[in-house]
């Protein structure tokens, strides 16, 4: 229980890290340092969304800057508050991206398997539908902007 | 100074522009008359989120936009 006694010590803000790149980035030197930073954890979940291969020549993901990095943090908050966690992570790419590119990494550690992974389930969930992003995918007809999915908004609401 | 006024994704593609700036203070019906019909009738709809000034206001008609503010017109997202 001594990470306990660290979140108490060193508060809520030195258990999570949230950042937004407008540059690529590497999923496995950031799950490297996460695991290291957690590394008496018991378990480590993580997804990773890339662009998808298919009709999309490319992916431009647009966001506003005021809302967006406070948005992901107070969401990490969450993931902190509701379940029992060392810790969180979450990456978010914007700008121009290539079929293959990671968008987006999102981390959690925690005693046992079962927090970590509903934690990363939960953090996914609410980044689909609540983060303020806007995508547009370049077909060969040109840019198309990327409509909200209804499954978006069941998805989230698993969690109410 | 006035208010910055930003048209985020889709909606910048209707307004033709990314940003306009108009006179403060900028209430809702002043915004709705400042832009062209077409995302005027978006911002009417329940879909665009309009925030001032780093916040997402709860009821957007309630808009009061000061000098130097910056309101940013949200229309609803694609997902992360």
């Amino acid at each position: 229980m001594k990470w306990l006694f660290f979140r108490r010590l060193a508060g809520v803000s030195a258990m999570r890290e949230v950042r937004v790149l407008g540059h690529a980035f590497s999923p496995t030197t950031m799950l490297e340092d996460f695991s290291r930073l957690y590394g008496a954890a018991g378990g480590i979940a993580s997804f990773l969304g890339q662009v998808r291969a298919g009709t999309a020549q490319a992916l431009e993901l647009l966001h506003y800057e005021p809302l967006t990095l406070p948005g992901m943090e107070a969401l990490a908050d969450q993931a902190l508050e509701r379940f029992s966690l060392h810790g969180v992570l979450a990456i978010h790419r914007t700008g121009h991206l290539s079929p293959g590119e990671p968008i987006v990494l999102v981390a959690a550690a925690a005693p046992h398997r079962r927090e970590a992974l509903q934690a990363v389930d939960f953090l996914m969930d609410h980044l689909k539908s609540a983060a303020w992003f806007w995508k547009r995918e370049l077909r060969a007809d040109g840019w198309h902007w990327i409509e909200p999915r209804k499954q978006d908004i069941s998805d989230i609401a698993r969690w109410a | 100074m006035g208010v910055r006024v930003l048209f985020l994704g889709p909606l910048a593609d209707l307004a033709g522009t990314d940003e306009v700036r108009l006179a403060a203070p900028l209430n809702w019906e002043g915004l709705l008359c400042a832009v062209n019909p077409a995302v005027a009738e978006h911002l009417r709809g329940d879909r665009v989120k309009v925030a001032c000034a780093g916040k997402v206001i709860a009821d957007k008609t309630q808009l009061a936009a000061l000098d130097g503010d910056e309101v940013a017109l949200l229309p609803p997202v694609s997902g992360g």
